[in-house]
């Protein structure tokens, strides 16, 4: 039985510009221990596809309208507020992108390590500083004693992205929500951060879901990967096969138009067009407009996201045809 | 008439550090530039590379006279900005150009697309009330917008349309230099790679000259012809784009390449990664020695003894290494 399974989410955030439909029917699975990337462009809805199980999208104007997000036996999104808090930061840890912001710039670094403990497991002060200690040390944070009494300022971007995931960890959760973990972060340190995660992953044998806009990061980390575009997955599939053959125009697109793979300073392949106004219902595929290969079909027939054998699947209607 | 356009010879910023409320005492010195040499001639493209913090765009405010180099010179087209008097120096300034990070920020948001552009060429007389039209015309049309979006303001356009305003206007008054400080990390990769297409094409077509600023060594290597690298307000390794992404010889460069994640995931599993230890130093206590001998895989006990040199290890290249 997987970990977590979300089944057809949906979220709205009612502004005074209309109903902007941020996710409109997203279903995935995580499997214990595995790590699953998140990918997609500014506005797809990769993170509040994940914000919203933990009921941290703000409400109003957010709205769930649907769906279901079985975590063990229990549904996240029909949980009351105490009972959603007993299960976030305790089995459910998250990491965000910009640990200055997400860190409390009153608190020390060790208070704020040893909260988790404190609040969820009623453990001792003596009890949570020795674990805390050790968490710190995990996280490769050297002189860990000294560390508990600075404050976040105090620490590099580097060092305070190690503290958030210290105290993300400290609970020992079964799952990891990292969004864009390192992409306010160096590449030297970026290397570093995504190698202690992978690391902390095999120690505690927790499940990631790491949202990304980097297909490099992806490639790196991910054993699966979910490719969103305007609010729906338009590909799944394990991270090798997607890399070596992406079976939809979109995916296809992205890996494209990156800079690495032009090794030689040619012309970049572009995606003409931008990403759809999603205060807008799109009729069919809301890549259409952008896809080289658009037909009729694909802003007649409904769109889904279909299996196409070895785990692999596509909402790309073409390709479901066997038309490529 | 000098044979380069740009000129920069052993460039120093270094900011004093203050410390009390009432009565400041200075307490140290951030040396964010500290020595940098530079030539460029016309139709060069030189990227700079370097993490967070390294003095890569305090170098590129120094080289423009943004802000006031402590010690070195700069001479642009054959005249030497530190000898200019104000007026001068006003006179020189729409030879060189800038385009920012952020084109949210860069652009007056009261001002439409017309007027952003307009007023450069007005400003300094370089076309009649009559001609303004047709100028701004043939600018929108060089940088792929709309003729017909000339009257509208900056927020009716996407970041990446903005950011083709903003390098329209740098092109406003046909600089011999263009300084571009991040100008697609801002940026989402479909939208990036228009806008690096257009750079590149720019840069052939009207023969620029331009320091392209980036810490994404894939960005940089699409654009640039020369490359320099920059750890801790020095250049450490500097050469002709390929050949320092091929061979890198500074062990900084080197650890920088192996961090950029691919998008490849075999490629990803199989190649060694460097992983360097600990942060980059902060600049106002910067190590003795060489300042990457704490993080370097490599460093030997003479490292920690004097500043290596850059010097030229073979025609063309230099590096900043006792051990290259």
């Amino acid at each position: 039985m997987p970990l977590l399974t979300v089944e057809n989410l949906q979220v709205s955030f009612h502004t005074r510009n209309g109903v902007v439909r941020a996710v409109s029917g997203v279903s995935y699975s995580v499997e214990k221990g595995e790590t699953l990337g998140i990918v997609g462009e500014s506005g797809s809805g990769k993170s509040v596809s994940c914000y919203s199980l933990l009921g941290l999208i703000p409400m109003p104007p957010g709205r769930i309208e649907g769906g279901r997000a079985m975590f063990g036996k229990v549904d996240l999104l029909a949980l009351r507020k105490p009972e959603l808090r007993r299960i976030r930061g305790r089995r459910i840890g998250m990491i965000f992108q910009d640990p200055m912001t997400a860190l409390n710039p009153f608190m020390t670094i060790g208070d704020q390590l040893m909260e988790p403990l404190r609040v969820h497991e009623g453990a001792s002060r003596t009890v949570a500083r020795g674990r805390a200690l050790e968490m710190l040390d995990l996280a490769g944070i050297p002189d860990g004693a000294r560390r508990m009494k600075a404050y976040p300022h105090q620490f590099s971007g580097g060092m305070r992205q190690r503290a958030m995931i210290a105290m993300a960890l400290i609970t020992r959760p079964e799952l990891l929500i990292a969004d864009e973990p390192t992409t306010a972060l160096d590449v030297t340190v970026q290397a570093q951060i995504l190698d202690l995660i992978k690391r902390m992953q095999r120690e505690l044998g927790m499940a990631v879901i790491l949202v990304t806009h980097d297909l490099g990061v992806v490639a790196g980390t991910c054993d699966r990967v979910l490719v969103m575009y305007a609010g729906r997955i338009c590909e799944s599939a394990a991270a090798p096969a997607l890399f070596a053959r992406p079976r939809h125009p979109y995916t296809e697109a992205l890996l494209r138009s990156l800079p690495a793979a032009h090794v030689g300073g040619g012309e970049l392949y572009t995606i003409p067009g931008m990403p759809p106004d999603l205060s807008k219902a799109v009729k069919g595929c809301a890549f259409a407009p952008r896809c080289e290969r658009a037909a009729p079909v694909c802003t007649s027939s409904p769109i889904e996201l279909k299996p196409l054998g070895d785990e692999h699947a596509s909402a790309c209607v073409r390709v479901q045809a066997g038309e490529r | 008439m000098s044979e380069f356009v740009l000129e920069a010879r052993d460039l120093k910023v270094h900011f004093p550090v203050r410390e009390g409320l009432f009565i400041e005492r200075r307490v140290g010195t951030v040396k964010a530039v500290d020595g940098v040499t530079l030539r460029l001639r016309e139709g060069d493209v030189l990227g700079l590379v370097g993490e967070s913090g390294c003095g890569k765009s305090t170098l590129a405010r120094a080289l423009l006279r943004l802000i006031p180099p402590t010690g070195g010179t700069v001479i642009l087209d054959g005249n030497d900005l530190g000898e200019l008097s104000r007026g001068q120096l006003r006179a020189i300034r729409p030879e060189a150009q800038m385009i920012f990070q952020d084109p949210y920020a860069s652009l007056n948001p009261r001002m439409t697309v017309f007027d952003t552009l307009a007023e450069p060429m007005l400003t300094h007389g370089r076309v009649s009330r009559e001609g303004l039209g047709r100028a701004v015309a043939a600018l929108m049309e060089k940088v792929g917008l709309p003729a017909a979006a000339v009257r509208k303001y900056p927020h009716e356009f996407s970041g990446g349309q903005r950011q083709r305003i903003a390098i329209a206007r740098a092109l406003a008054l046909k600089p011999k230099l263009i300084i571009a400080d991040e100008p697609v990390s801002a940026l989402d990769v479909s939208v990036q790679a228009q806008i690096l297409n257009l750079i590149a094409d720019l840069c052939r077509h009207e023969s620029l000259t331009m320091i392209f600023i980036s810490h994404d060594l894939a960005v940089v290597r699409h654009v640039a012809k020369t490359i320099a690298v920059m750890y801790l307000g020095r250049v450490v390794e500097q050469g002709p784009a390929s050949e320092v992404f091929g061979n890198p010889m500074h062990p900084y460069t080197q650890a920088l390449l192996s961090a950029a994640p691919l998008p490849d995931p075999a490629l990803e599993r199989q190649r060694h990664r460097i992983i360097l230890r600990g942060d980059p130093p902060s600049p106002m206590n910067p190590p003795g020695g060489c300042p990457f001998h704490p993080r370097c895989p490599v460093a030997e006990p003479r490292c920690s003894a004097a500043v290596p040199d850059l010097r030229d290890v073979r025609p063309g290249r230099l590096v900043a290494c006792v051990k290259a």
